[in-house]
């Protein structure tokens, strides 16, 4: 059977004066209903920029994409990146869904919460404004708020951060979508209110048996919730990988960096953190090499410096898990081994 | 024993909003009501909290950034809780803040090597091989290259600007430094870099370190000892590894029990603490024990009772049923 969504060599391009922003390139992966797929990566990897070409969300005279993104659905398949706008349009909030990082910001400060997420059903529905009503208290109960059918007539600016995320989510899922995008959803909230919505999201999913895509740059965040993992790098996937492949095996040196450069609490480390040196490069020229070159401490392992004149291809290391590097899995693990040692 | 390089004793920051016209109808924001605790020379004490605790308050009426409404703060013994602006300029050279955004706390318009340097010409300090020099070694110091000093902030990365900061705030060899999340807008590979940095600083520098943060990972690696906050109050002081280890205080253990660790096994098997709502508003905090309305341990006695921070084992506990 085939997996519900297929993106194929996505490339997302922004031109500017300066010269042409490669956001993302060649970015593939695949989801089931069910599923979550956690997309980790750092400021400006192109994490972001990869789903709204998905749901969209991109202004088609200042952006160049190529590539495809393919929602099988029982009606056929639908190809979201190459549609015209009006199929587009009737497959947000029904087929796909997503919701952002600042509730306050992506709320209407002038409608009630009822009114907004009325509306959203409205856009799929026939039905009576009564109907409509009655439908978002139902789904403010759902995502957790009390008091539905008063609260539905409040302001954005009534509710606290951890309650405008339910909103929002309340919104997001009202006709039921089938793929919901989380980007960053409990970034600007605090540790107990975010283990609040990270729950209610896997209840949500577990409802509506949706496909959720957990873009994060919270490793934390991941390991709870995530089923399979993207590591983005500089607008390229360099790892795929399931969440215990990601976490125990991984054979990325840019993964693995990040994994040693997160304290944790429940361990203490007397030793420095470890790190990763340097910063993440410009997305207008990018080395011909591998963009993490520069960074990485396995490089050096690599003959003749292919690191600095050859773009690895992504290959499968073992069964489903893809990783682009010029090292195989096994030198991988041997190096770490001895620089694990050496520390 | 030593005194300690700050003593805070009863600290109470109230802000006073008024609404209408004549500003008759006022309410008072308690941001930060009654706190005690001391920081040792040389040690790091972490201050956290969720936001809206009073953690950045506390910080900013401490180096009188604010005016503390009642309560005094002691810098090596010397009460500066009440002295005047130019009493208190000396001290500045020698508490120095570190702010949370790289971006919006460096002056766009002025040159990196003008605002490190801002900080001598302010003081009427010569350093032995001028100025320049001194700027110049305080950038390699943090990791930058000393080419650099002609250049403008927004031609630094994010990371950069924070050492940019830090350079600042070391100019002129302080004892204590408060960094107010100093790496909570920074990518997680550049935040375990800046946090190197101020271990090795502090290693280097003999610095003692009040860290507000509210991020608890980054808090347990760098600190000696922390301090919990909540809705302006302390809830538990404690060693670093008791406090992470064994907490007493509710409060601390959902907070701890909230943190995703970034390993799946064990993330698994974990058992969080829910805790229901959110932080009640500072303007109308409830009554007794703050933490009652959203405690699963609340009694009547919290909720008339305010408890007193009390030794409990190794720690310091504010609560009428510790664990």
């Amino acid at each position: 059977m085939k997996p519900f969504l297929e993106v194929k060599n996505l490339t997302v391009e922004f031109p500017t004066e300066d010269g042409t922003v490669q956001a993302t390139e060649d970015v593939s992966f695949s989801l089931d209903l069910g599923e979550t797929l956690a997309i980790v990566g750092e400021s400006g990897c192109g994490k972001s920029v990869s789903n709204m070409a998905i749901m969209g969300l991109h202004n088609p005279k200042r952006t160049q994409i190529s590539g495809s993104a393919i929602f099988n659905l029982e009606s056929g398949p639908i190809d979201a990146i190459n549609t015209d706008s009006e199929t587009l349009r009737k497959m947000r909030g029904k087929t796909m869904s997503m919701i952002f990082q600042d509730p306050m910001s992506s709320l209407h400060p002038y409608y009630t919460v009822g009114n907004q997420i009325a509306e959203a059903w409205h856009l799929h529905n026939e039905g009576s404004r009564k109907t409509g009503a009655k439908r978002a208290a139902e789904m403010l109960d759902l995502v957790g708020i009390p008091d539905s059918h008063k609260r539905i007539n409040d302001f954005p600016h009534q509710f606290s951060g951890g309650m405008r995320q339910r909103v929002m989510i309340a919104m997001a899922v009202v006709n039921n979508p089938k793929l919901l995008i989380a980007d960053e959803p409990t970034t600007a909230l605090d540790v107990t209110v975010q283990s609040q919505i990270l729950t209610l999201l896997k209840t949500m999913q577990k409802e509506f048996n949706m496909a959720i895509i957990l873009i994060t740059h919270d490793l934390g965040v991941v390991a709870s919730i995530a089923d399979r993992i993207n590591v983005m790098y500089a607008g390229r996937l360099v790892e795929q990988g399931t969440v215990d492949e990601i976490f125990y095996k991984s054979v990325h040196p840019y993964t693995l960096g990040l994994l040693g450069s997160i304290p944790r609490v429940d361990q203490s480390i007397d030793k420095r953190l470890k790190t990763i040196q340097g910063q993440p490069p410009s997305l207008i020229e990018l080395p011909s090499g591998c963009a993490f070159e520069p960074r990485c401490e396995f490089a050096t392992h690599v003959p003749k410096g292919l690191c600095k004149t050859s773009r690895p291809e992504t290959t499968e290391k073992s069964i489903g898990h893809f990783a682009r590097c010029h090292l195989s899995a096994a030198e991988i693990y041997e190096i770490n081994r001895f620089q694990k040692a050496d520390r | 024993m030593t005194t300690p390089i700050l003593q805070v004793q009863g600290l109470k920051k109230h802000f006073i909003s008024t609404r209408g016209i004549v500003g008759r109808d006022k309410s008072i924001v308690k941001a930060v009501d009654g706190i005690d605790f001391e920081v040792n020379a040389g040690e790091t004490v972490g201050l956290v909290g969720e936001s809206g605790c009073g953690k950045t308050t506390a910080g900013r009426t401490i180096v009188r950034l604010y005016e503390p409404t009642a309560g005094k703060i002691f810098f090596e013994g010397q009460d500066i809780s009440n002295i005047s602006k130019n009493e208190m300029k000396p001290l500045r050279s020698q508490i120095q803040m570190i702010f949370q955004d790289p971006y919006a706390s460096l002056n766009p318009r002025q040159t990196v090597g003008s605002i490190i340097s801002a900080s001598f010409v302010i003081q009427k300090v010569n350093p032995p091989n001028g100025i320049k020099i001194a700027v110049q070694d305080l950038l390699a110091r943090v990791g930058l290259n000393p080419e650099h000093i002609n250049r403008f902030p927004h031609e630094f990365s994010g990371g950069q600007r924070q050492r940019i900061g830090i350079a600042r705030a070391l100019a002129l060899r302080p004892k204590l430094i408060i960094a107010d999340e100093p790496v909570s807008a920074l990518d997680v590979s550049i935040q375990a870099q800046v946090v190197n940095l101020l271990d090795d600083l502090q290693d280097d520098f003999g610095l003692s370190y009040l860290f507000i943060a509210h991020d608890l990972s980054v808090v347990q690696h760098i600190s000696d000892r922390v301090i919990v906050m909540y809705l302006g109050k302390i809830m538990e002081i404690a060693k670093t590894q008791s406090l992470f280890s064994s907490p007493h205080h509710p409060y601390t253990k959902a907070l701890l029990s909230a943190v995703p660790i970034p390993d799946p096994e064990i993330e698994k098997k974990r058992e969080h603490i829910m805790l229901t709502g959110d932080l009640p508003s500072p303007a109308n905090p409830p009554t007794g024990c703050v933490f009652n309305t959203r405690c699963w341990k609340a009694q009547d006695k919290c909720r008339i009772v305010a408890p007193e921070l009390l030794q409990v084992g190794a720690s310091e506990v504010a609560c009428h049923f510790p664990e």
